[in-house]
């Protein structure tokens, strides 16, 4: 007797039929072993936005009363493996569905296993999540986050590496056997389950000890009862008043809210070149959610815990290249950008550069036949 | 500001108690419901034209052209948008009348559904009508029904000075911090909207020695009071803002008893708040209606009273609070009930009228409860006939008697 939940988180639309495959998968996979399970998305996540990290889950067990007593509560907290479909999602999620920033692994059980695609090393992506109080695994599939549209779906083999990797993390779940079998009859595709095969034989875990990781303490929040909460769903503003900027005459520091940062919607982020730029103001202007932070000497510093990463910045500012949005699993924290620069004009331009040549492409599907073969051959794959 | 001139002769009145003069006018209910608007001195009025709502609308836009009232009169391009421009109007402060009839009433449904979770204490008037495909404008209760579990007050009126007295009195109740929930004063298309009678209008001092101004505190939408209403709750939220709701509704009770005691006080009438109670002292059958059916229904009960039989009526005034407790009181001790619903309940339990199955759930605790017979007349402005009314006291005693299934709903002069 015994029940095996995976949680995969994800990026809502861009990832959604990418979530729905893993969680299919996995559930024609157990039934192949003559388990039952079903596969469900979290309905507080709706309606899904650009980018907003969403969640599906897929639950399997031996018998059908064992699934319904899993399934009679509103989501499984300690899940066997968390998948994270893109590796910037380990620095934390915010959602329609809950307050503040929720770590990563937070419903992953007891030495379960967090799954993530990533071309990052192992070290470099623990430091970006949030520590756990009990030990769990690493394991990493090499691939960059495969992001597609709503209707559209570019088909990288992202979904069977994940269903390969999660049967070599997770064997009491689903076999290899079984999932290669779920595979090939789902997509009657021989190189499908080869990329599965491939996946599996790759992947390795990292144990990840209660004092790795991030050391911030999540946010948490007690939700009032009926007779605390202001009635006519009334909620206070913030006292908000701005702040004016020290050293300089004119501008403001705008307020922001301390909980809701809305950086975990963000894949990628602006780096600004503070030595071409004009100072004309239009990135301040434009950015949709007023993230500029005006600095003393008159720069505009697009403030990292509150950027989404859509990129309006980098459309309207008029100087070439002083404006680019790079990959968000480049950085490892929301620091200033231009209190960088002021402290070290050239050892930012050595970081920038860096960041702006060295940026990987984000993958939104083979652009060519043979492209999979050639990134096997090229070690990204 | 000075009371209309109007056609009218108008003479004053004494009342006891009264801080001022009355008017007598010859006037509908919708011109009724206008000149409580006028002296509630309401901010916002929004309006879409639809009948029999639409006269309502007339006689505000009459009122407002010759001077006599001044307030922001705003036509939507949809009784959607009416509903909505007020229920914004009224979270910046602003005191709003509203109101639609039959699918109008409906095609306003999302703003109607979400007024009360607001707490926005909008007053609106429903000129009762059929809910058409077929055509019809004649009224049925199923429009202003529709909201009765969403958190709407709802009261019935029978004449057009109920119909200025209650709007008064919705405003005061509405408005009252320990409520703030709209209120909806169902008007039967035709028969009240559109019919004359004697009507005392009283002065604008006398109205503002009863409703205070309408005060929305700290809950007010204003740059000074930076508060967001209504975001985004999901389940974490929703049900502790329904609980609030509930103990609005609850409270509500006590708030309407108070302003119907202090209407009496300063007007020298409004009569029980929540029902009118006809010949009921020794009623072996009663009668149970709301709105204008109550004409008929006493013209019949006087004539069968004169033959001898002891029937009585019961006029539901309020039907949003429901009237639990005085119904529970009226009606225990009596052998059988007739309700006569201008509306109906497509599959309900007995396929009974709305009101028929409400006072069966009220009457459910009382010891040896009258039998509660379902009766449907009067669809789509039907008249109820006082033929029809004295043939559903027949079949009430019948009930009585065991002899009519009172398990059944009847439908009345409907041809076959
Ligand atoms: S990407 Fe640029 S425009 Fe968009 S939110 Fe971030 S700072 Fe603002
Ligand atoms: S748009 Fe570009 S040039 Fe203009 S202020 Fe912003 S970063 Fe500088």
């Amino acid at each position: 007797m015994s029940t095996g939940s995976v949680e995969v988180v994800y990026r809502g639309i861009f990832q959604k039929t990418l979530a729905k495959n893993i969680c299919r998968g996995i559930v024609f996979a157990a039934r192949k072993e003559g388990k039952i399970g079903t596969a469900f998305g979290r309905y507080g996540d709706s309606p899904e936005r650009n980018g907003i990290p969403a969640k599906q889950f897929a639950v399997v067990s031996d018998t059908e009363e064992e699934l319904e007593e899993h399934l009679a509560k509103y989501e499984p907290v300690n899940n066997d493996v968390t998948i994270a479909a893109d590796d910037a999602l380990c620095k934390g999620i915010e959602s329609w569905a809950w307050y503040g920033l929720q770590p990563i692994n937070k419903l992953l059980g007891d030495g379960g296993t967090l799954l993530v695609t990533s071309i990052q090393s192992p070290n470099k992506l623990i430091k970006t999540i949030h520590r756990k109080g009990t030990p769990y695994n690493l394991a990493i599939v090499k691939a960059q986050a495969s992001f597609s549209g709503l209707w559209a779906y570019k088909d990288d083999h992202t979904d069977v590496r994940l269903l390969g990797a999660l049967a070599k993390v997770a064997p009491h779940i689903v076999s290899l056997d079984a999932m290669l079998e779920a595979i090939r009859d789902q997509w009657n595709d021989d190189l499908k389950v080869a990329a599965a095969k491939r996946a599996y034989e790759a992947t390795e875990s990292t144990p990840v000890g209660v004092d790795q990781g991030n050391d911030e303490v999540p946010f948490s929040f007690d939700l009032p009862g009926w007779t605390k909460m202001e009635e006519g769903l009334v909620i206070r503003g913030m006292d908000a008043k701005p702040q004016d900027v020290p050293g300089r005459d004119g501008g403001y520091v705008p307020t922001r809210n301390e909980v809701f940062k809305k950086f975990s919607t963000r894949t990628m982020r602006p780096v600004i070149n503070f030595d071409t730029c004009t100072k004309c103001t239009l990135c301040w202007l434009n950015c949709p959610d007023t993230c500029f932070d005006i600095t003393p000497d008159g720069f505009y510093d697009a403030n990292m815990e509150a950027c989404c990463g859509c990129g309006v910045c980098e459309a309207v500012c008029p100087v070439k290249d002083c404006v680019t949005m790079v990959n968000e699993e480049a950085f490892e924290d929301n620091d200033s950008q231009w209190e960088m620069w002021t402290k070290d004009k050239e050892g930012y331009l050595a970081w920038l550069t860096k960041n702006i040549t060295e940026r990987p492409a984000r993958s939104h599907g083979y652009h060519h036949v043979g492209q999979y073969a050639e990134e096997i051959a090229d070690g990204t794959a | 500001m000075a009371p209309p001139d109007t056609a009218t002769a108008a003479k004053t009145i004494e009342l006891p108690g009264g801080s001022g003069d009355e008017r007598e006018e010859l006037i509908s209910g919708s011109e009724a419901i206008a000149h409580a608007c006028r002296l509630a001195d309401v901010d916002v009025i929004t309006a879409y034209p639809i009948r029999p709502y639409d006269t309502v609308m007339q006689y505000v836009s009459q009122m407002i052209s010759n001077g006599d009232f001044d307030c922001e009169f705003i036509v939507a391009e949809s009784e959607h948008s009416q509903f909505e421009i007020v229920k914004h109007a009224s979270a910046v402060g602003a005191r709003v009348f509203c109101g639609s009839s039959g699918v109008g009433w409906f095609y306003a449904f999302e703003a109607l559904a979400v007024t009360a979770g607001l707490r926005i204490p909008m007053v609106a008037m429903v000129g009762n009508r059929a809910l058409d495909d077929p055509g019809a404008f004649g009224v049925e209760h199923n429009d202003a029904l529709a909201v009765r579990d969403l958190g709407w007050m709802l009261a019935w009126v029978a004449t057009a000075q109920e119909a200025l007295d209650t709007a008064l009195i919705a405003y005061r109740v509405a408005e009252d911090p320990r409520i703030f929930l709209p209120c909806a004063i169902s008007c039967d298309g035709a028969f009240l909207t559109h019919s004359q009678a004697i009507v005392k209008v009283p002065s604008k001092e006398m109205v503002d020695s009863f409703l205070p101004p309408y005060d929305r505190g700290e809950k007010q939408l204003h740059p000074d009071n930076p508060i967001t209403i209504a975001p985004q709750v999901n389940e974490d939220w929703l049900m502790e803002m329904r609980q609030q709701n509930d103990k609005a509704m609850r409270r509500a009770r006590e708030v309407i008893i108070e302003a119907y005691d202090d209407f009496e006080a300063k007007f020298g009438r409004g009569g029980e708040p929540f029902i009118e109670r006809y010949m009921m002292d020794d009623a072996e059958i009663v009668l149970v209606g709301m709105g204008t059916l109550a004409l008929p229904v006493k013209v019949a009960v006087r004539k069968m009273r004169g033959q001898g039989k002891k029937v009585g009526f019961l006029r539901v005034r309020w039907f949003r609070p429901f009237p639990t407790i005085e119904l529970q009181d009226a009606l225990s001790g009596v052998q059988a009930v007739g309700v006569i619903d201008r509306d109906y309940g497509f599959g309900s339990p007995f396929h009974s009228g709305v009101l028929a199955n409400e006072l069966r759930s009220a009457l459910y605790p009382v010891e040896n409860p009258p039998k509660v017979v379902s009766f449907i007349a009067g669809l789509g402005g039907r008249e109820v006939s006082i033929d029809n009314v004295v043939e559903i006291a027949g079949m009430t005693y019948d009930a009585a008697n065991d002899s009519l299934d009172d398990q059944d709903t009847h439908w009345i002069g409907v041809r076959e």
